[in-house]
């Protein structure tokens, strides 16, 4: 090792040499980064290969990777995407009237709650979500079915434990909701005072005040926090595997006994019993998750520097 | 359209400190008022009593009165909301929306009255309020280019343009220029000048040229210690205060002598 890198030259005074240090740490830092992902991605490739190169008939299912992923993928997507679409608005709202509404020491309490909560590991979400949500839903649903039963999403039959694509995504979304709430919350801890003041003294309520400085600034926040419990949401494996039945249909129907696996929960649960061709499998449809988290955060970037200009970072 | 102040034996607290005491004063219409003073003697504490930005700082508290044309801005059923949409206000540090873009921060105030506008009205009250604020030529042609990529004595005008868009019948300025070069603090005293004859102005200024230059009428607040409440001290037309104030520590402030 040059001496330039040891520690001990940080401290002399030669001119610039802590710079020089700290650059080459912080660019081998980035470097492993890329080193790291690169090889995931050639492991996946290369582990995956076989089985996308095999006749159809000899892969699971008997229908190649493609046909064998898809109910997979497509389980992966509805259940992250509507987890998301509950707890985003959820977290949003908690972190407002967290930073807003809420008395100081009642704030202060929510806050480590909040931060606790993103803490629990999945498996006790899991277990939970099995025990106690699963034979909750099993009323409810029943209504949902005869009451809103014209809606493809409640169409029933329901399913008699509950074990739905209903009850996962709701163990998915209050997985997620933490995460979400304490970085989003973060955000608007940050907002200016100066900007809540130029809205208040414009003649804004409370809630016109959140609208103008406070959302706005929030806004790229909000959506890295969505793609985190998103990416969360989709890479799920231990909830989802104790909670959901499967069954292998591709519908969209939430509270049947007919359920799509995720790719997650599909490779834990397979994978003990699996060789050969079908590990291979397995890693064909792992690469598609990666894929996947990999275009979510691409297009979060996307979204959030279309508009950095007005992002207020300058 | 301008209005009259009447401030009456106005008491402002900090939970249990009191920070300002006993203040009454007339401020006339159409007319710009200075209010001078060391740093910590409450003046702004002072201005943001009068259109009730002060309570929005948990726990604080003002007693006294405070009439706009004869109402009682801190009367029983008078919403805080309504005060500040009368009252433009514009801070020491300029503070446009960042996510808003010049156009929209002007006609943030706008939105907010939910008045039913077309879009074209908007768009002349818009550029009234610019050319009002003396900076419609230096954007015109990136109105929708962010509210804060523009220079700092660009940024306050744009705030004032922003606070006079909703035509308030007051408008306060705490320290307008104290972050401005000279020729946007130049640009920014034009702005006053020009604006005086339709606005009630009161501004908050170290600058004793300044407050020579703009005002007509100037107050000047002390403290008798650190820990004790500020006060006014005394208060008359500009050219008096300057050249022959009644009290000692009044002169000793303007004269550069203080403390
Ligand atoms: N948010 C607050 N909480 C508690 N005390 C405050 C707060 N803001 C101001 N004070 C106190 O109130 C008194 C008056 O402060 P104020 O900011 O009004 O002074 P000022 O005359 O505007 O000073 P400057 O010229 O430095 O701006 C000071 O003693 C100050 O410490
Ligand atoms: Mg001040």
């Amino acid at each position: 090792m040059p001496l330039s890198e040891t520690p001990s030259a940080v401290a002399r005074p030669r001119p610039r040499a802590g710079d020089r240090v700290f650059a080459g740490l912080s660019t081998g830092a980035g470097l492993l980064i890329l080193v790291v992902l690169a090889g995931v991605a050639a492991f996946l490739l290369v582990e995956a290969w076989p089985a996308l190169t095999a006749p159809p008939e000899e892969v699971p299912g008997g229908r190649g990777v493609a046909l064998y992923v898809w109910p997979l993928l497509f389980g992966t997507a509805l259940s992250a995407v509507f987890a998301l679409l509950i707890a985003a608005p959820l977290a949003v709202t908690i972190a407002l009237f967290v930073t807003y509404y809420a008395p100081r020491a009642l704030a202060q309490g929510l806050g480590y709650l909040i931060d606790l909560l993103a803490a629990v590991p999945s498996i006790i979400y899991g277990l939970w979500g099995f025990t106690v949500l699963a034979p909750a839903t099993v009323g409810p649903s029943g209504w949902l079915a005869d009451n809103l039963g014209f809606v493809p999403l409640f169409a029933g039959p329901v399913s008699a434990t509950g074990r739905t694509m209903l009850v996962a995504i709701l163990v998915l979304a209050v997985m997620i909701l933490p995460i979400i709430t304490a970085v989003v919350r973060e955000a608007f801890r940050q907002v200016p005072r100066l900007h809540e003041e130029a809205a208040h003294a414009l003649g804004a309520t409370r809630w016109e005040m959140l609208r103008m400085a406070v959302l706005p600034f929030g806004r790229s926040a909000v959506i890295g926090a969505s793609m985190l419990g998103l990416g969360r949401a989709l890479g799920e494996t231990m909830a989802v595997t104790i909670v959901l039945s499967v069954s292998g249909g591709v519908t969209v129907n939430l509270i049947s006994s007919g359920n799509p696996s995720t790719i997650a929960a599909d490779i834990a649960l397979q994978f003990p019993e699996s060789t050969g061709l079908a590990v291979n499998t397995l890693i064909a449809s792992g690469l598609v998750l990666f894929a996947v988290t990999f275009a979510v955060n691409m297009a979060a970037r996307t979204v959030i520097n279309r508009r950095s200009e007005f992002s207020g970072a300058n | 359209m301008a209005k009259h102040i009447q401030v009456k034996d106005l008491d402002i607290y900090y939970d249990e400190f009191l920070a300002v005491q006993g203040v009454s004063m007339t401020i006339e219409p159409r007319s710009v008022t200075a209010l001078i003073g060391p740093s910590g003697c409450g003046k702004s504490t002072f201005l943001r009593s009068l259109n009730r930005m002060h309570e929005l700082v948990p726990k604080a508290k003002v007693e006294g009165q405070v009439a706009i044309n004869g109402r009682d801005i801190y009367g029983n059923n008078v919403d805080p909301v309504d005060i500040r949409s009368e009252i433009g206000m514009v801070f020491q540090r300029p503070n446009p929306f960042p996510t808003m873009s010049i156009y929209e921060n002007v006609a943030a105030g706008i939105r907010l009255t939910g008045a039913r506008m077309k879009r074209s009205e908007i768009d002349d009250l818009v550029e009234r309020s610019l050319r009002s604020a003396n900076l419609w030529n230096e954007v015109k042609d990136r109105l929708h280019k962010p509210g804060g990529g523009i220079s700092g004595g660009q940024q306050q005008r744009l705030c004032i343009a922003r606070a006079i868009a909703v035509d308030p019948a007051v408008l306060l300025m705490d320290e307008p220029c104290s972050a401005l070069d000279p020729i946007s603090t130049q640009a920014i005293e034009d702005l006053i000048n020009d604006l005086k004859p339709d606005y009630t102005i009161v501004i908050v200024t170290h600058n004793m040229q300044q407050a020579a230059r703009v005002s007509d009428t100037t107050g000047f607040f002390n403290l008798a210690d650190v820990g004790q409440p500020g006060r006014l001290i005394e208060m008359d037309t500009t050219a008096k205060i300057f050249s022959a104030p009644r009290e000692q520590a009044t002169e000793d402030y303007i004269t550069g002598r203080f403390g």
